[in-house]
C-alpha cells in the first residue's frame, strides 16, 4: 500500500469524524508551537549572539570597557567543582544506603524520600535565601564561592540521589548474587560489582547537575556574590556566567555582551544535554 | 561503612530541617513585628516608611502562575499526546532530546530572550505600558513549564495499558477518540501531577520573571501592567535591605516556601495514588 | 439454515517486515456459524483474526497482499476502517474493560457512533448486557467501576460492549484463556447463543472447546492452513496427517 493512498484514505475517514480531525489538528498545532518556540529561541540567540563573541570578552581581567566573561567562566568552574565535590559522594552514598542497605517499607526510607522530594521542589531563590542566612551571615563567610558552592550542593543533591538510585536499581540482582556466591562481602559487592555497572547512569545524573549549576542564578546572587573578578581563594566573592549575564542585561548597557554570554551558556547546555543523552543511551544499550 | 552510608542518607533530612529552621527563625519574628495580617494582606510595600504588606506580591505570583497555566497546560498536554501517540518513530529521539533541552536552558537565558523578543513584541502589539507586564511573564513562564508538563504527562500516557486503546479502536472509535476519551482520562492523575509540578516551577521561578515582569510593588491592575512576584521581591531588594526590611524579605521567602510545600504535598499525594492504582 | 459466506479470504499473504507470517490463505467464513481457528502458538491464527478487523494496522511493518472481502467488499480497499471495526467487533484474550463504570463501558461504543440520547443508551446498555447474559449480575451496580468485577464477568462485559455497537461479526481471540472453568463454560454457552444473530470467529488453544462449540474449524501450522472443514469431520476423520497428530496431542 502506498503512502499517498493511505493519506487520502485517512482524510476521507476524517471527513466522517470532524471532531477527531479538529483534535488531530490541535495536537499537531501545539506540538508545532512547542518545537517552533524552542528552535526560534536557539536560532535567535545564536544568530544575534555569535557575531558578538569577540576576543576581548575572554580577557583575563574584567574592566567596564571589555566586560570580559573570563573571570565568570573561572568562577563557574570553581563553583561547579566544589559543589560536585560535596554533593556527588553524599548523593551516591545515600543512594547506596537506600538501594542496597535499607529494608523495604522502612519508615526512615519514607522520610528520606519525602525530604528529597521536598528538596527538589524548593525554588532556587529559597536556596539562595537559606545560603545567605546560614553560610554568609551565621557562619560569617561573607559572599564567597564556598558559600555559593555549598548552597548549590544541597540544591543538586536530590538530582544526584535520584539518578544514582535509578542506576543502582537497574543493575540486575543476578550480578549481586553472583558476587555473593563467590564469597564477596556486601561492601565489596557494592564497590566492585554494583557501582561500576551503574557508572553511566550516575554520570548522566552528574552531568545534568552540572547543567543546573551552570544555569543557576537566583541561588548564587546573595551567596557567591556578583563581582566579576578572578578569585584568589574559595573565600573570595565572584559571579558565575549566569549571574554575570544577569548583571549585564540588567544594566542595559552591555546588551551585545549579554548576547555573547547567552551563546556560551546555550552551547554549554547543548553539550551537557548531548553528553548526558549519549550516556543514557549507552546505559539503555548495556542492559 | 554502613554507618557512613546511613549518615549520608540523613543529609537530605538534615538539609530540609536546616532550611526550615533558618527561614522560619529569621522570618517569623518579622511577621510578628509587622503584624501577621498586615504583612500578608497589606496592600502597600514601602520599605522606606516601614510599611511591609506583601499582598500585591502574593497576588502577583498567583496571577502570573495562573497565566502560565492557561498558556502552558493545554499546549503541554497536547504536545505530550503528540509525543506519546503521534510522533513518527524516526524523529522521536530528536524531539525527545529537544524537550529535554527546553528543560535545560537556564532561566536567565529565558529571561533574556523574553527581554529582547517578548517585551518589544507585547509593547508593539498593544501600545499600552512598556511591554514588561503580567502577560509577558505569563507567556514566558508558560513556555518554561512546558518541558515539566510534557515529560510527566507523556510518561503517564505511556503507562496506560495499551489494551484500553486497542479496545476502543476495536469498537470503531477513531485514533483521536480512543486517546481523548479513554487513554487521557486513564492517565489523569499522572497528568495532573505534571501540571502541579509545573505550577511549582512557575511560582518559584525568579530570574526570568524579574527581567520581564516590570516589578512594580503594587496591586496588579491588568494583564498589560507590570507586576511583582514574591520571588522578584526577594531578589530585587535583598542586596541592600537591612533590619526589619531584610527580615520582611525573608518572611516573603517563608510565605513562598509554604506555598511550595503545599504544592509538593499535592504532588506527593498524587504520586502515592498513582502507585496504588 | 443459511450457508452464505460472510467473509471471504483469498490468496492472502501477510508480512511482518521481512517475516512472512501468513502464506496463501484461502478461507470462506459462513454467516451465523462459529468458525474456530486452532493450531500451536505462533502459527498465525491470531494474526489472521486481527487482520479481519484490521487491528494489524497497529503493528509497524505489517503488510498484506491478497484480499479479504466482507459481504463482497474489500476491507483493505476504500472501506472506512472505523466503520469496518463497528461491523466486525472484537473480544480480546485478556478482558480489557475501560477504567470507568459498567454503564459507560457499554455506552462508549454507541456514543462513539453518535448515539447520545439517554433513553436510547439505557435501552442499548440493558439489551447488550442481557444478550451477554450478565444483566442480572450487573443491573444493580451499573454505576460501579468495571475493574471491580471478576475476570469472567469482565470478559462477558467486554462481549456486551462489543455487542452494543451492533456488529455483524464477532472476533474472539482466545476469550477464555485467562478464565476459570465455570466462567469458560458460561462464555461458551454464550457464544453458541450469539451465533443466531452474529457470525463468530474464534481463536482457541483449547481443542475441546473448538470441538464443543464450533461449526467449522481451520487448523493452522507455520502460517498456513493445513485443513479447513466441518468441525465434526476435522475431529473425527482428519484428512491430513498433521491435523491428526495435533488433535490427538502428539505435538503442539
Amino acid at each position: 500500500m502506498h503512502n499517498d493512498h493511505n493519506l487520502r484514505q485517512k482524510l476521507r475517514e476524517y471527513k466522517r469524524t470532524p471532531g477527531s480531525f479538529i483534535l488531530m489538528m490541535l495536537v499537531m498545532l501545539c506540538a508545532a508551537v512547542t518545537f517552533a518556540v524552542l528552535f526560534f529561541l536557539i536560532a535567535y540567540i545564536l544568530i544575534n549572539g555569535v557575531p558578538n563573541l569577540k576576543p576581548e570578552l575572554f580577557a583575563w581581567t574584567y574592566t567596564s570597557e571589555n566586560a570580559s566573561m573570563m573571570p565568570s567562566i573561572i568562577n563557574t568552574l570553581v563553583i561547579t567543582f566544589l559543589s560536585l565535590l560535596i554533593a556527588v559522594p553524599l548523593g551516591i552514598f545515600s543512594a547506596i544506603y537506600l538501594v542496597e542497605y535499607a529494608k523495604r517499607g522502612n519508615k526512615f526510607v519514607e522520610i528520606i524520600r519525602l525530604t528529597t522530594e521536598t528538596l527538589s521542589g524548593i525554588p532556587s531563590i529559597v536556596y539562595g535565601l537559606f545560603g545567605a542566612l546560614f553560610f554568609v551571615t551565621t557562619l560569617k563567610w561573607g559572599y564567597s564561592l564556598l558559600a555559593g558552592a555549598l548552597t548549590l550542593s544541597i540544591m543538586i543533591l536530590p538530582l544526584i540521589m535520584r539518578t544514582t538510585e535509578e542506576a543502582l536499581k537497574s543493575v540486575p540482582d543476578s550480578f549481586r548474587e553472583g558476587s555473593f556466591g563467590l564469597g564477596a562481602g556486601k561492601l565489596r559487592t557494592v564497590f566492585r560489582i554494583v557501582l561500576p555497572s551503574a557508572v553511566p547512569g550516575i554520570l548522566a545524573g552528574v552531568i545534568l547537575s552540572v547543567g543546573r549549576i551552570v544555569g543557576e542564578t537566583a541561588a548564587l546572587i546573595y551567596t557567591a556574590g556578583a563581582v566579576a573578578e578572578v578569585p584568589s581563594s574559595v573565600m573570595s566573592s565572584g559571579s558565575t556566567l549566569a549571574v554575570h549575564m544577569y548583571n549585564l542585561s540588567r544594566e542595559g548597557l552591555y546588551m551585545d555582551q549579554a548576547y555573547a554570554v547567552s551563546v556560551v551558556l546555550l552551547l554549554l547546555v547543548l553539550v551537557i544535554n548531548w553528553i548526558s543523552g549519549t550516556l543514557a543511551k549507552k546505559l539503555a544499550k548495556g542492559m | 561503612m554502613q554507618a557512613v552510608f546511613f549518615i549520608a542518607a540523613c543529609a537530605s533530612i538534615f538539609a530540609v530541617a536546616l532550611i526550615c529552621l533558618f527561614l522560619f527563625v529569621n522570618g517569623i519574628p518579622a511577621m510578628k513585628e509587622i503584624g501577621f495580617f498586615s504583612f500578608l494582606l497589606g496592600e502597600r510595600w514601602k520599605p522606606g516608611n516601614n510599611i511591609f504588606g506583601i499582598f500585591p506580591m502574593i497576588m502577583g505570583s498567583i496571577y502570573v502562575t495562573a497565566g502560565a497555566i492557561v498558556i502552558g497546560v493545554p499546549i503541554g498536554i497536547l504536545t505530550s499526546i503528540f509525543m506519546a501517540e503521534y510522533c513518527p518513530k524516526k524523529i522521536y529521539p530528536f524531539l525527545k532530546s529537544a524537550t529535554e533541552l527546553l528543560a535545560g536552558i537556564p532561566s536567565v537565558v529565558y529571561g533574556f530572550f523574553g527581554l529582547v523578543v517578548l517585551v518589544p513584541l507585547i509593547r508593539g502589539m498593544f501600545r499600552e505600558g512598556n511591554g514588561s507586564s503580567m502577560l509577558t511573564a505569563s507567556i514566558l513562564l508558560g513556555i518554561m513549564i512546558l518541558p515539566t508538563i510534557i515529560g510527566v504527562s507523556e510518561s503517564a500516557l505511556r503507562s496506560v495499558p495499551r489494551t484500553y486503546y486497542e479496545g476502543a479502536l476495536a469498537l470503531g472509535a477513531t485514533h483521536e477518540r480512543s486517546i481523548f476519551a479513554i487513554v487521557l482520562p486513564a492517565a489523569k492523575s499522572g497528568v495532573i501531577a505534571g501540571v502541579v509540578l509545573g505550577i511549582g516551577r512557575a511560582i518559584g521561578e525568579t530570574m526570568a520573571v524579574v527581567m520581564i515582569a516590570g516589578n512594580q510593588p503594587r496591586m496588579p491592575r491588568g494583564i498589560l501592567r507590570g507586576v511583582r512576584t514574591m520571588t522578584a521581591n526577594i531578589v530585587l531588594e535583598m542586596g541592600y535591605a537591612a533590619d526589619l526590611h531584610r527580615e520582611a524579605l525573608i518572611a516573603t521567602g517563608v510565605v513562598l516556601f509554604v506555598f511550595i510545600l503545599l504544592i509538593n504535598f499535592c504532588v506527593a499525594l498524587l504520586n502515592r495514588r498513582n502507585r496504588h492504582a | 439454515m443459511n450457508n452464505t459466506e460472510k467473509i471471504s479470504i483469498s490468496s492472502l499473504d501477510l508480512y511482518y517486515t521481512d517475516f512472512k507470517a501468513l502464506k496463501n490463505i484461502n478461507l470462506k467464513i459462513p454467516e451465523n456459524k462459529i468458525t474456530a481457528f486452532i493450531g500451536p502458538s505462533g502459527c498465525g491464527k491470531s494474526t489472521l483474526l486481527k487482520s479481519l478487523n484490521r487491528m494489524n494496522d497497529l503493528v509497524e511493518g505489517c503488510r498484506i497482499e491478497g484480499s479479504i472481502l466482507l459481504d463482497g467488499e474489500d476491507i483493505y480497499g476504500r472501506m472506512d476502517v472505523n466503520l469496518l471495526r463497528k461491523r466486525v467487533g472484537m473480544v480480546f484474550q485478556k478482558p480489557n474493560p475501560f477504567p470507568m463504570s459498567i454503564y459507560d463501558n457499554i455506552a462508549f461504543g454507541p456514543r462513539t457512533h453518535g448515539i447520545h440520547s439517554k433513553a436510547k443508551l439505557d435501552d442499548i446498555v440493558e439489551r447488550s448486557l442481557r444478550d451477554a447474559a450478565i444483566w442480572d449480575e450487573t443491573k444493580d451496580r451499573l454505576k460501579q467501576n468495571a475493574l471491580g468485577m471478576s475476570g469472567g464477568q469482565q470478559q462477558r462485559l467486554c462481549i456486551a460492549r462489543a455487542l452494543a455497537v451492533q456488529p455483524e461479526v464477532l472476533l474472539m481471540d482466545e476469550p477464555t484463556s485467562a478464565l476459570d472453568p465455570i466462567s469458560t463454560s458460561k462464555i461458551e454457552d454464550l457464544a453458541v447463543e450469539l451465533k443466531k444473530d452474529y457470525t463468530i470467529v474464534m481463536v482457541t488453544h483449547n481443542m475441546q472447546q473448538a470441538a464443543r462449540i464450533s461449526d467449522k474449524t481451520a487448523f493452522f501450522l507455520l502460517g498456513e492452513i493445513v485443513e479447513y472443514g466441518e468441525t465434526e469431520q476435522i475431529f473425527s476423520m482428519p484428512k491430513d496427517k498433521r491435523t491428526e497428530d495435533y488433535i490427538t496431542g502428539r505435538f503442539g
